[in-house]
């Protein structure tokens, strides 16, 4: 198959190339300009000529597949796709941004940074997972931070998706990946799961966290192997300032197990936001690898035998979902109370992955940027967390299902919506407002969360069966 | 151009009629039946006259090996088909029967195949189960997609970069790219008698635009499809099998 060299200003189906803004091994980037598309964008050429790895193809042809079903802010935007049979090559969103690549150059990284660029990763993968795919070669260079701090994954070429044939499977004997971040049961080759997608990130962390790769750079495949037996440094030996809780979520992440790991990205996610609530295992307190005793014993004791299949990627997120719910503390009857929390346990029984984090809202009369100074406000808000523990208490909920959070705004509705938004939640649970004056005077929070929320929203009312209903008060203009 | 592909209707009125009219809201340019009409089910006689008329109206309909066995009177089936076939042969009329003996074993059609069984030896009626099967019937034929039906599995093998051959089981309605220039070989699964486990009719879309096949499962009446058979006197398993799909 001879085509001709691409030079700049050649034109392919209407895309005009300019200049090549990337030598990667196996494909080379051009940014182009087409009459009907506004850019900036990019065309991904493959390396056909050089060597003819079938990986390179195999790999291409799975970019294709994949990248046109994505979507959503964390994926760069797919323009057009070329044929085989023609030119193949892939249109696509140039991202604006950097990727992280850049940061290795100053190791170690600040804490705060590691931990927002966890966040926006672990956002981005989650996105990623819900439309079936699992990235499968995370690491720096494969992620971009727009402007904004949005995370953008790129390069899906060694990806899976769940729900297409996986072309590389068949392919090839050696498994593929980024041998400093690749997960244990990548290197088993097992390609359809999404914690492989959370132990990269954690690698990332560890690594922009202490300057060191957790397991190094191995080249060998019997060397990659190690990391089913070999636990990484704790971040904190080599960052004493790394806190304890990142620590704890780092080596979660880097757990041999994918069960072991977070349930989900979104879990992660919601982790790393909010680390008072990180609850602290022996990870965070370990501060040398495990002894040379314990390591044999993983290597060579046949017994010990890590479990590193699951169930599909469906069904692994179907089966981790965070749970909100929102509970009115100050004026809630107490049957609204209890038939909320029953209906929170229902939702738990049935999902034993599931994680619940309880909300409540301090309402405040004006806007006060900075409530942690007035120490009236402080207490109010450690009652209410007291509170909250103790409506979920009778779930009796392990300390890792369950989180609380007070919000203070002005309006319940738009700050449990503004918290809808920005935490992976997949359900909502809340009470009806009853008082139908109340109601009529400040408009039904549950009305309006049902209505906005990006979410599935259930609004919870007490059995009221045997009593005369009142009439529907009016619907409150929005 | 849309092709809705079914095969196996298997003479089940209620589970090709629920695939039509499923069919119908995606507005195919055509129809394409690969083969086994008959056999099993109590409708056949309107199964063949809504796929004769069909077939008037343009879209291509392929002959299996029950219809060649209603029309032999003979056919290596097992005790329940045959007694299956036999009471089929005799509620045909004339003009149904001839309509099936015309139908052809394989069609070509620009770079595809349509055919009922594994294609290096249609009418031997050989089934395309595994990696083995798919490649045999792959290496018979130039064309670049192979299009069948015959074992009630939904399958996809294709023939990688690598001439490696990978086997695939779809997922409802979740188009699959089939990318040129690799080579394919999509296996329908039953409109009328589904083994799979999922009792839902099963059929496919293939978008001549787009080289994507989707494969599409309709639930339909099975109980009333059920009751028919024990009314037209069936052996019962052939009526309760439709509910497990298997």
């Amino acid at each position: 198959m001879v085509r001709p060299r691409l030079a700049p200003a050649t034109t392919i189906d209407g895309f005009t190339l300019e200049t090549v803004v990337h030598h990667g091994s196996m494909a080379l980037l051009w940014s182009v300009t087409h009459p009907d598309h506004p850019g900036p964008l990019l065309m991904k050429l493959p390396r056909l000529f050089e060597g003819e790895d079938p990986a390179t193809i195999v790999s291409f042809e799975m970019e294709q597949m994949i990248l046109p079903r994505l979507s959503g802010p964390h994926v760069p935007r797919c323009i057009a796709i070329g044929d085989f049979t023609r030119q193949p090559y892939i249109v696509m969103e140039r991202v604006p941004g950097a990727s992280l690549y850049g940061r290795l150059e100053a190791l170690p990284r600040p804490i705060e940074e590691v931990v927002e660029t966890g966040i926006a990763v672990a956002t981005a993968l989650d996105a990623v997972h819900r439309q079936h795919v699992v990235h499968l070669d995370l690491k720096p260079s494969n992620v971009i931070l727009r402007p904004d701090g949005v995370a953008v994954l790129v390069d899906f070429g060694l990806s899976r998706h769940d729900q297409l044939p996986d072309l590389m499977e068949e392919e090839f004997r050696l498994p593929y990946g980024t041998a400093p971040y690749m997960a244990p049961e990548q290197v088993m080759r097992i390609r359809d799961e999404p914690a492989s997608d959370l132990f990269a990130l954690g690698a990332m962390l560890a690594f922009f966290t202490t300057g060191v790769r957790p397991f190094g750079d191995p080249q060998r495949l019997a060397n990659l192997r190690r990391r089913l037996w070999r636990d990484p440094v704790p971040p904190r030996a080599l960052r004493p300032d790394c806190p304890p809780w990142l620590q704890e979520v780092i080596l979660r992440c880097l757990e041999v197990e994918p069960r072991s790991r977070y349930a989900s990205a979104a879990q992660l996610a919601f982790a790393l936001r909010h680390p008072e609530q990180v609850p602290l295992t022996a990870r965070a307190a370990k501060l040398r690898r495990d002894g040379w005793a314990a390591v044999l014993r993983r290597r060579f004791n046949p017994a010990w035998q890590p479990q590193l299949r699951r169930p599909s990627l469906a069904g692994a997120l179907a089966a981790a979902p965070i749970i909100a719910v929102a509970i009115d503390l100050t004026d809630q009857p107490p049957a609204l109370a209890e038939a909320l929390r029953a209906t929170v346990g229902h939702v738990l029984a049935t999902v034993p992955g599931a994680r619940l984090a309880c909300l409540n809202v301090l309402r405040q009369n004006r806007i006060a940027p900075d409530q942690s100074l007035d120490p009236e406000g402080h207490n109010k808000h450690l009652q209410r967390l007291a509170e909250l523990r103790h409506w979920a208490a009778p779930l009796g909920l392990a300390e890792a299902r369950v989180t609380f959070h007070v919000l203070e705004a002005v309006s319940p509705a738009d700050a449990l919506l503004d918290y809808l938004r920005q935490n992976p939640v997949d359900h909502v649970v809340l009470g009806a407002r009853t008082g139908s004056l109340r109601r009529k005077l400040l408009g039904s929070v549950s009305g309006e969360v049902a209505e906005k929320a990006p979410c599935t929203v259930t609004v919870v009312r007490p059995g009221q069966r045997g009593v005369p209903a009142e009439p529907p008060p009016p619907r409150h203009p929005a | 151009m849309r092709i809705a592909l079914m095969s196996d209707i298997h003479g089940n009125r209620q589970a090709f009629e629920a695939c039509l009219a499923h069919a119908e809201g995606l507005a195919p340019d055509r129809y394409a039946i690969l083969g086994d009409l008959v056999g099993y089910g109590a409708d056949p006689d309107w199964v063949v006259d809504r796929v004769r008329e069909m077939v008037g109206r343009g879209a291509i309909a392929l002959l299996g090996n029950h219809d060649e066995a209603v029309l032999a009177g003979q056919g290596d089936l097992n005790a329940a088909a045959t007694v299956a076939m036999l009471w089929t042969r005799q509620r045909l009329g004339a003009p149904a029967l001839d309509f099936l003996g015309a139908l052809p074993l394989a069609v070509e059609e620009e770079d595809r195949l349509y055919v009922h069984a594994e294609a290096s030896a249609p009418q031997r009626w050989h089934y395309v189960l595994d990696a083995d099967d798919a490649r045999r019937s792959l290496e018979a034929t130039d064309q670049r997609l192979t299009f069948c039906g015959h074992t009630h599995i939904p399958r996809l093998f294709g023939i990688t970069a690598a001439e490696k051959l990978m086997a695939f089981h779809p997922v409802s309605a979740v188009p699959v790219p089939l990318r040129r220039p690799r080579r394919w070989l999509a296996v329908l699964g039953a409109v009328g008698q589904p083994r799979d486990g999922n009792p839902a009719a099963c059929y496919a879309v293939f978008d001549t635009e787009s080289q994507e096949l989707a494969w599409h499962r309709v639930p339909y009446d099975v109980a009333g499809a059920a009751a028919a058979i024990l009314a037209a006197g069936l052996p019962e398993m052939l009526a309760t099998r439709l509910y497990g799909g298997h």
